[in-house]
This record gives C-alpha cells, sequence and structure tokens, in this order.
C-alpha cells in the first residue's frame, strides 16, 4: 500500500503509523456530555466504503495525516495534513 | 532420448548430476526433469495420496507431479518443481514421499485401499475412538499422505529482500510480454520485464514457428539481447511476480543461487516492485483431460510434449500418442513428426478435426483407459466403432488452455467465463493499473499476442503523459483456436483431476452428491486446489465437473478466490535479514561498551540494552551484586545510565499551556530552573506515562517519558499539538539520543559531582527538584536534581558524545568515594523500596486514582484524559488501589504476577482480590517487599492476604501495607 504524504510524497504504507477514524481531530468540549465523549472516543462507523483516518508519518518527517480511503478497492482517494484540517475545523466552528 | 539437432540447450557443456543417488548426464539449460527424460527416466515422484507412480505432467512452473528434494541436510529444500531446477555439475536431488524406494514404495497399497480414501475421507473417518485421534490416526494416516520433508536442521543459507521501481512492470517475458516491454523501453519509460524461467521468451522456445523469418527462439533472444542493453531496462529472468497488492505494488520472488553450487550470493531475494503500471503477459497452462488412469508416468500435456522437443532436445517417447480436443495440439504431431519421430495417433474427440500430415487422426474419439504401472504401455480409445487399444509410451493430451489469470485476482476481482475460448479470463480493471495481453487475455495467436502487448504497453505510457505508438508487429502465426469442449471422458474408474492432491472426477461428484455443491464447499471437502500448484492444472476441469454435476453453467458455478502468493514464497526469503540479530534494531547506551568491559550482563529493555548488574570480584550471583549495588547507593553513591529515558525538547510560547492540555498537572506555573513530576492520561482516562519535566527557560521544557513510552509519547504529543492545537506555537523535538544522561545517586551524590562540575553546587543553590546549565569538565551540560531512588541524587547530562567519557570519569572518581556503577536490578529494588511506579504498575489499566495520584489531576484546568476520568467506576473503593506487601509468615519469598486472596477464600479467579505488580528484595530492609493492586487497598493498610502464584507454587502470607516502605517523609532525598 502506498500513501502519498502531503510533504513528503508517495511512500511505502510501512512509513507511516495507523491511528483510527479522523473524528479524532474533534475533540468535545470537556462539558459536552456523556454522549458526546462516548462517540468521541467510542463509537465507530465501519464503512464498506470511503473513510477518513488518521496516520503518523512516523517513519518520515512527522506529519499527521488525514486519509480518505475506500475500504472496499482499497484506493487511497486524498491525504490532507491533519493540522491544515483542525484549521478548518476552528473555522468553521461558531 | 536425446533428439539429434534440436533444443536450445548448450551441448558444449556437459554437467552431470544426481537423483536419488545415481548419476545422470545431461546439458548446460536442461531442467531436472527434461535431462531424466532424456535419459528415458518416466519415473519420477509417487503421488499424495495413493502414492501412485508418476512422471513428469508439464514443462514449466505448473508442474503438478514431479516435485523433488534439491539438496541434503541443512541445505534440503524439499517440493521443488523438477521442471523448474536447472541441472548443474554435482547437483543432487531426490524423490520425495516414497519408502523404502521410488521403485518399491509399501504405501502404494494406499492405492489399493482407494474406494475408502475418497473425498472427506478425513472428516468421516477421524471420529471415533476419541483415544484414536492422536495414537492412531494422526501418526499413522497423516503420515501417510505428504510431500517432501525438512531437514529439521537449522536453515544456513542466505537470503535477501529488495526494492524495485519502475513506470511499467511486464510480467511474463513471452510474445506478449517482449512486446509490451520493447515498445515501453523504445519509448524511454523505465521497466522492469519479470519471467519466471531462466531463459525469456516464453512459448517462443517451445514452439517451430517463425518470426519474422527467423526461428521464434532466435527472434526473442534477439529482443531481449535489444533490451539488456538499454539503460531504462530491468530484466528480471528467474523471478516470479507472486502478488498484486494496493497501490502498484507487487510482490516478486528471485531464484538468485538455484542453478550453480553454492557460493556468496543468497539463496532467494524476495522483491517489493513498486509500478506505476503494469503489463500482464503470464500467458496460459494447458489443462488435462480427466480419463481413467490418466495419471502415469509418460503421460504429459500436449505443449509440455512440445517444450520437450523444441527447448531441450528430448523425445519423452518413442511412439507418441495426442489426445485432444483442439487444433494446437496437432502441432505437437507435426513437430514429432518434422523431427523424426514416431506419431502412434492423433486421437481427436471433435468429428470435425483437421487432417493428419504424416500421422494417423482418429476424429471424434476419447482415450478412455491406459495401462503400464510405472510407465506408460497402451492406451485404450472409444470410438463410435468401439474400443480399440494402441501401444504407446507417451501420451500427449491437451484439453485446450487456461489463461493465467491468477494475478488479475489478488485484489478481490473475479475472473470472467468466455464461451468462445472456454476459459475464464482476468476482469479487465480488477488490479488498477494494469493491463492484460496475449494468451493470459485469452488470445492464443502469436501475432495477437505481439499486437496486445505493445497495444497495452502504449495505453500504460499515455496514462503516465508519455505518448508513443505501437510500431511494426513482428510478422508471425496467426491461427485462429479452434476447441470443442472437453473436461472429462465418461466411464468407470478413476480419473484425475488434481494430480497434486490426488482427487479425481469421483471425489467431486461424490462432493456434489453429499451437498458440497458450492465450489468454495467442494474445494475444501476434496482438497482439490490445495496442493502447492494451488490448483492451477484443475481448477477449472474440476469446476466444469461440478458444474455438470449440479446441473449449472460453469460461469454460474463460478471459481474459488485466487490469493498471493502465485507460487510459494519461503518465509525465509520473506523475511530475509531477520533472524537472529537482524529479528530487531539494537540500540545501545554511549556507556554499553564500559558496561561490557565491566562484565555486566546487558538485558533487554524494549530496543535499548541495558547492564542488568556489575559483579564485583568474588560474586557469583546476580542478587550478591544487586544487594551490593542498593546498599552502595544507600550509603555511598551510584552511577547509573538512563539515557534510554526519552528526552523532549518542547519549545514555543505555548509550550506552558501545552504542557497543561497533556500533563494532569500544572507546568505553566513551574519556576525555571525548576523541575517537577508531571502524569500524563490517556483521553479515556487511564495513566498513559509519567515523568519529569524541567523548565529551563520561560518558553523552553525538556520532558522526560519512560524508556518503553519514549515512542508512543512522541506520537501522542505530536498529535495533542498538530490535530488538537495546530495554531499554538510549540515545537516537539526528540532528543533521547542526542543527550548521554547519568543518574548520581546516594549520600555522597553531591561530593561526587562536584569533583567533576567547573563550578560546585550547594544545597542551596541546588535543592531538591532544581535543573539548570552545568560545565562538566569544560562541556557544557544539563544538571537535575532528581531521585527515582529515594536519595539525596542528580542526573547530569551531556551532549552524546561526552558519554562514555563521562561514564568512565564518574566511575572512577566514585570508586574513591566507595561507590560506583549500579544496574536494572538494584536499580529497580531502590525504586521498589520508595514505591515509585514503572510500566508494571501503570500497565494501561489503572487509573490516576488507582495509584493514589487522583489529586494530581488539576481541578483548575482541562487535560487529556481528564473528563473521563471522571465517569463513575474510574475511582473508588471497589477498584484495585496501589499498596505495598511485605511477607509475615513462614514463607518470606514474593513473585511478581501473583493473586491475592482473603484468608479463607479459595484461590480461585472468582475470590481474586488483586494482583503483585512488582517484586525484589530489599536488604535496606532485608525482607521482600512487594508492590500489588489490592481492592480497596488503601483503607486495608495493615491486613493480612495471602498471596498465590499458581504458576511457581508458592502461597506467602502478606501485610498489606503503604507502598512506600523507605523513608516515607523524603528526608534523604531533600536533604
Amino acid at each position: 500500500m502506498r500513501i502519498t504524504c502531503p510533504i513528503c510524497g508517495e511512500r511505502d504504507r510501512r512509513e507511516f503509523y495507523y491511528v483510527g477514524d479522523a473524528v479524532l481531530l474533534e475533540r468535545p468540549d470537556p462539558e459536552a456530555g456523556e454522549a458526546a465523549w462516548d462517540d468521541y472516543l467510542h463509537n465507530r462507523d465501519n464503512p464498506a466504503g470511503d473513510t477518513r483516518d488518521l496516520w503518523s508519518h512516523e517513519g518520515g518527517c512527522g506529519a499527521w495525516v488525514v486519509v480518505t480511503r475506500n475500504t472496499v478497492t482499497h484506493e487511497v482517494l486524498a491525504t490532507e495534513l491533519a493540522s491544515d484540517v483542525a484549521a478548518d475545523l476552528r473555522e468553521a466552528r461558531p | 532420448m536425446r533428439v539429434t539437432g534440436k533444443g536450445l540447450i548448450d551441448r558444449s557443456t556437459p554437467v552431470s548430476f544426481t537423483f536419488d543417488g545415481r548419476r545422470y548426464d545431461g546439458f548446460a539449460g536442461d531442467s531436472v526433469a527434461s535431462a531424466l527424460l532424456a535419459n528415458d527416466v518416466r519415473l519420477m515422484a509417487r503421488s499424495f495420496k495413493y502414492h501412485r507412480p508418476r512422471g513428469v505432467m508439464g514443462a514449466g512452473s505448473e508442474e503438478a507431479n514431479a516435485l523433488i528434494t534439491v539438496g541434503r541436510g541443512s541445505e534440503q529444500d524439499p517440493n521443488v518443481r523438477a521442471t523448474v531446477q536447472e541441472v548443474f555439475q554435482e547437483l543432487e536431488v531426490f524423490s520425495q514421499n516414497r519408502f523404502p524406494s521410488l521403485e518399491w514404495d509399501l504405501l502404494a497399497l494406499n492405492d489399493l485401499a482407494a474406494p475408502f480414501l475418497g473425498a472427506g475421507f478425513y472428516y468421516k473417518t477421524f471420529m471415533w475412538p476419541k483415544s484414536f485421534w492422536e495414537r492412531v490416526y494422526e501418526p499413522v494416516i497423516r503420515r501417510a499422505a505428504g510431500l517432501g520433508a525438512l531437514s529439521g536442521q537449522g536453515n544456513t543459507d542466505r537470503y535477501e529482500k529488495a526494492f524495485a521501481f519502475c513506470d511499467l512492470l511486464v510480467i511474463g517475458a513471452g510474445p506478449a510480454g517482449l512486446s509490451a516491454a520493447r515498445a515501453a523501453a523504445r519509448a524511454g519509460a523505465d521497466v522492469i520485464l519479470a519471467d519466471e524461467d531462466s531463459l525469456m521468451g516464453g512459448r517462443l522456445n517451445s514452439e517451430t514457428h517463425e518470426i519474422d523469418g527467423m526461428p521464434g527462439a532466435e527472434w526473442a533472444a534477439q529482443a531481449v539481447a535489444e533490451l539488456a542493453q538499454m539503460d531504462n531496462v530491468h530484466l528480471m529472468p528467474r523471478t516470479t511476480v507472486t502478488g498484486a497488492y494496493d497501490q502498484g505494488t507487487f510482490g516478486a520472488l528471485e531464484r538468485v543461487a538455484h542453478h550453480r553450487p553454492r557460493g556468496q550470493a543468497p539463496r532467494e531475494c524476495f522483491w517489493r516492485i513498486v509500478a506505476q503500471r503494469s503489463v500482464l503477459a503470464t500467458g496460459a497452462i494447458e489443462r488435462p483431460v480427466a480419463f481413467r488412469n490418466n495419471d502415469r508416468p509418460g503421460i504429459m500435456t500436449a505443449g509440455a510434449v512440445r517444450s520437450y522437443l523444441n527447448r531441450y532436445g528430448v523425445a519423452p517417447g518413442r511412439a507418441t500418442t495426442i489426445f485432444a480436443n483442439n487444433d494446437d495440439a496437432h502441432r505437437t504431431a507435426r513437430d514429432l513428426v518434422e523431427a523424426g519421430m514416431h506419431v502412434a495417433a492423433v486421437i481427436d474427440s471433435r468429428l470435425e478435426a483437421p487432417d493428419g500430415q504424416g500421422y494417423p487422426v482418429i476424429k471424434g474419439a476419447q482415450v478412455c483407459d491406459t495401462a503400464g504401472r510405472k510407465g506408460l504401455e497402451s492406451v485404450t480409445y472409444r470410438a463410435t466403432s468401439g474400443e480399440e487399444k494402441i501401444k504407446t509410451d507417451c501420451l500427449a493430451m491437451s484439453g485446450g488452455w487456461n489463461p493465467s489469470v491468477h494475478l488479475s485476482c489478488h485484489m478481490n476481482g473475479r475472473p470472467v467465463w468466455d464461451e468462445a475460448v472456454q476459459a475464464f479470463l482476468p476482469a479487465p480493471g480488477a488490479v488498477p493499473g494494469m493491463r492484460m495481453a496475449g494468451a493470459c487475455n485469452g488470445v492464443f495467436s502469436t501475432h495477437g499476442a505481439f499486437v496486445q502487448g505493445a497495444e497495452a504497453a502504449v495505453a500504460a505510457l499515455s496514462d503516465l503523459g508519455i505518448t508513443t505508438e505501437v510500431g511494426e508487429t513482428p510478422e508471425a502465426e496467426d491461427a485462429p483456436y479452434r476447441l470443442q469442449p472437453l473436461w472429462a471422458v465418461p466411464g468407470k474408474g478413476r480419473a484425475w483431476l488434481d494430480f497434486q492432491n490426488d482427487v479425481t472426477v469421483k471425489d467431486v461428484t461424490l462432493a456434489a452428491t453429499e451437498n458440497f455443491r458450492s465450489v468454495e464447499h467442494m474445494k475444501r471437502y476434496t482438497t482439490q486446489g490445495m496442493a502447492p500448484d494451488q490448483g492451477r492444472n484443475s481448477n477449472v476441469a474440476a469446476l466444469a465437473v461440478l458444474a455438470d454435476a449440479t446441473g449449472r453453467g460453469i460461469a454460474e458455478t463460478g471459481t474459488t478466490t485466487f490469493r498471493p502468493p502465485f507460487s510459494p514464497v519461503p518465509v525465509a526469503a520473506m523475511g530475509a535479514g531477520a533472524q537472529g540479530r537482524g529479528f530487531a534494531p539494537e540500540r545501545f547506551t554511549t556507556s554499553h561498551k564500559a558496561s561490557v568491559e565491566r562484565g555486566a550482563p546487558m538485558i533487554e529493555a524494549g530496543l535499548w540494552y541495558r547492564p542488568s548488574y556489575f559483579p564485583a570480584p568474588g560474586e557469583t550471583s546476580w542478587r550478591q551484586s544487586c544487594d551490593r549495588e542498593v546498599n552502595m547507593v544507600r550509603s555511598a553513591v551510584g552511577v547509573c545510565d538512563v539515557s534510554t529515558l526519552g528526552k523532549i525538547d518542547i519549545q514555543g510560547e505555548d509550550a506552558p499551556a501545552f504542557l497543561d492540555l497533556v500533563y494532569t498537572n500544572m507546568f505553566s506555573t513551574l519556576k525555571v530552573g525548576r523541575t517537577r513530576y508531571g502524569l500524563m492520561l490517556r483521553e479515556d482516562g487511564h495513566v498513559m506515562d509519567d515523568g519529569t519535566t524541567a523548565r529551563l527557560g520561560q518558553t523552553h521544557y525538556v520532558m522526560t517519558t519512560t524508556t518503553a513510552a519514549a515512542g508512543p509519547v512522541m506520537r501522542h504529543l505530536e498529535y495533542v499539538h498538530q490535530c488538537l492545537r495546530s495554531e499554538w506555537d510549540v515545537r516537539l523535538a526528540s532528543v533521547t539520543e542526542q543527550w548521554a544522561q547519568f543518574a548520581v545517586a546516594g549520600p555522597k551524590s553531591r561530593e561526587l559531582l562536584n569533583s567533576i562540575l567547573d563550578e560546585t553546587i550547594d544545597g542551596e543553590r541546588w535543592p531538591f527538584m532544581a535543573c539548570g546549565a552545568v560545565r562538566v569538565q569544560g562541556v557544557e551540560g544539563r544538571l537535575f536534581r532528581i531521585s527515582f531512588s529515594g536519595e539525596h541524587a542528580y542526573e547530569v547530562a551531556v551532549p552524546a558524545r561526552y558519554g562514555d567519557s563521562l561514564f568512565r570519569l564518574l566511575l572512577a572518581r566514585a570508586g574513591a568515594l566507595g561507590g560506583g556503577p549500579y544496574g536494572m536490578e538494584a536499580l529497580n529494588v531502590l525504586r521498589i523500596e520508595k514505591g515509585f511506579i514503572t510500566h508494571s504498575e501503570i500497565h494501561g489499566r489503572v487509573t490516576a486514582d488507582d495509584i493514589g495520584m487522583g489529586r494530581m489531576v488539576s481541578a483548575k484546568k482541562d487535560c487529556i484524559g481528564k473528563t473521563m476520568s471522571e465517569r463513575p467506576g474510574l475511582s473508588g473503593p471497589e477498584r484495585e488501589q496501589l499498596v505495598g506487601l511485605k511477607p509475615v509468615g513462614t514463607v518470606r519469598q514474593l513473585t511478581a504476577g501473583a493473586h491475592l486472596f482473603n484468608a479463607g477464600d479459595p484461590a480461585e479467579r472468582a475470590y481474586g482480590q488483586g494482583y503483585v505488580t512488582s517484586v525484589g528484595f530489599s536488604p535496606t530492609l532485608e525482607s521482600y517487599l512487594a508492590l500489588a493492586f489490592l481492592k480497596n487497598g488503601r483503607a486495608r493498610h495493615g491486613e493480612e492476604i495471602r498471596m498465590v502464584d499458581q504458576l511457581r507454587g508458592i502461597t506467602a502470607r502478606c501485610e498489606v501495607c503503604h507502598p512506600v516502605f523507605h523513608d516515607p517523609e523524603g528526608e534523604k532525598t531533600r536533604g
């Protein structure tokens, strides 16, 4: 499997460390309540299709990357720097 | 028998080799199979289950019968296909799965028991009585069936792995592959051409077709020569592409040194090839026809007979009969006749078969039986006029060709049934970036292969932005592919489908009768397709029989799943280099050499190696050394390398806020020049790691982590920064390897340090938890007054290049003070005496409250894990809490991993009260001490509890106490 790091370019997936769903970028407010925290930490979709997850380019530049990929075809559809995605999320926040 | 004037072998280079200890002669370019046939050896193997005599069936890597063992002892390599093994001088090969010899195999009795050994035999037999499972069934019955054996000795051979990248990977160097590689190479693309054969050219080396007016083999040699001298082409002969993986990654096995005597070269190399685009040109495998006794030595595929004749100059028989359902197989007769060999007859199942050219053709007839125990003697065929017998010693059969679609299916693609060619073809687009060309795509003429190969390459290059043209197609035969399906000849007796696993037509129909009608069920019930050839020779015919038996079409019946690898890959090649010291990287501290010089046994701590203890003269056990080292630290001074702890440099305006977020306690309030112990949680509220963090400047901290968690903590901090607080000005760098850091602990630690520091220190300017820059013998270093031993202690750090000399200097000066080095054993005892935790305690399932640090989770701020740590059930008396244990009964020994029970309760899981995490013998308190987790432990100090170690058979009465055994007020640390 090959993943394109937004900084380093296309690399073997063994340079990356897989973490989990990109929902990890959306840490709830401490007061958001049990349901929000439960969702953030535990509840995950298991889609047959497109999914967004977080990978760390640990064997490369150290960047955290949001990878959009398809669990059925294994296509890697897009990669973005997690810090950019986080910045967009901040701006979208009311 | 050798045929004069034929073949591509090098007749000027004779070689001799042995088979089962007998010497045979061959030529360079021969395979073991061709050389044995040249010596009129037809019996080469015994079959898997029935121990039937078998000869060679094919001429390539798909060979199902002639499996041999190469070499002996630790060099023994079983289940090698005789058709693939090239001969060389002094090669030793052996037949396998026979006793006592290939000629006289006692287990051939199985053949007589055949009626009882049909499909599902194991499932039906290995049922009862239970006492037979291990005593009879396993050893006796299972041993009777089998393949070659390993020697049982360690493999001393060297293997290699390698990586390659290209624009276009061409898999297979037959006419389609050569055409594709040539077109792409001429356009300037980086091309890898891989072929499993030693000689590139595919069927061109086995046929008599002319290409551009020259023999096909000669044309292929010229094409290969052209490619060989191009810088942008990498030719990989003897390389099987074994798997197609995501994003253009392919696995490939190169047989580097199997064709020559052992030398320096590795035996095999496992390649990972990353290709922008690929062309599948893997050709096709000729399929046998199922008829009674179709497995005798001397019966092979029609294409194999042509390979032996045209490529190896060998006639497998003196009177050959051909049995086919297609035009293609008639070439075998023509080639034999042209070479002056005798063709007994061509038996064609079609009434419309072409006429013979110097040989008789029997049309509309089928071979229905054969005779000859250890070699074919005659065949019987059935025509409309009745049954006739022909004397013949070689039967060349052909039921058509199966395209080698396997690699196209490795990413979940399913091949598609094509009525016109009566075969499964690869589904277009099944592997992204892969195009198919030639016979593997159902195009069986040489002309068609040339055209498709070039077209596939041009299209692939166009994807990559390289424009090129197909160019002129070499002149070649363009015969139509004409056949009439014929899978199995009806009749009594056993007709083999899967030769390698001894699966017959009867087995498949029995499976259908017993309702194993799905192709996947049939496969598992009969074991069809589960041998080393993975059904390459038999799958299609077996499912055609199944389709017939279940009244369905072949397309509807479907195929089983083709998974990597295409052909067997030794684990030794895939994991090349990862044996012994190659298994994992080794990390050494700067004091490693000096520690080893002092005789310290080094133990693994993750990837690091750390000294266990430093034996002094006269000491005979680790305990003696450990006790002395503990006493030395408590009474004088000890030195220990602590460089393996993770060190993370944290800088930036927002560094204070960042640390407040990742630690449970406050770091923004920490004064510059001070150090603080910090506790880190996971977001789920459990303890992740602990350590001290020093504030070296207003916006500059250096964090220490435990040795084990250095990597995960670094990753976690980067996550918190990049994913949660990317707007913050903070930068992180791991500096673990940049600094050599030594603990200097004991009442004389300050005295020792003052003997090496450029400026002396005192208690006023350097109180407990102070930190800052110092000069050590002129070198800029750092000093931290922190303690993991409970003693007055420091950690001194210098750039790693000075580590070795500082360690030696510290030891020399310590020696004069009655001190010296201490290892991991003493370090562990010292921290247990003080109740300090390690990852034995914070093992991932404990909370801050469990370890008595609940109040370290600051109420004034948010931190990672805080919200979830407040969940009910994560704190309180129902949880197991950290306690100390001291033995009070007659048994004084405590053991880590033991469980705790109330006195009087049975030592069973349901009564568990907790467990022991760390144990050490304290020379200070002259007792074993333990740290443990005990239900509601903090409220139970003073109670007695029973420790039970079921594994070691130790039971001890213990007193529950506070986890800090030594100097509970910390006077020594602060003093």
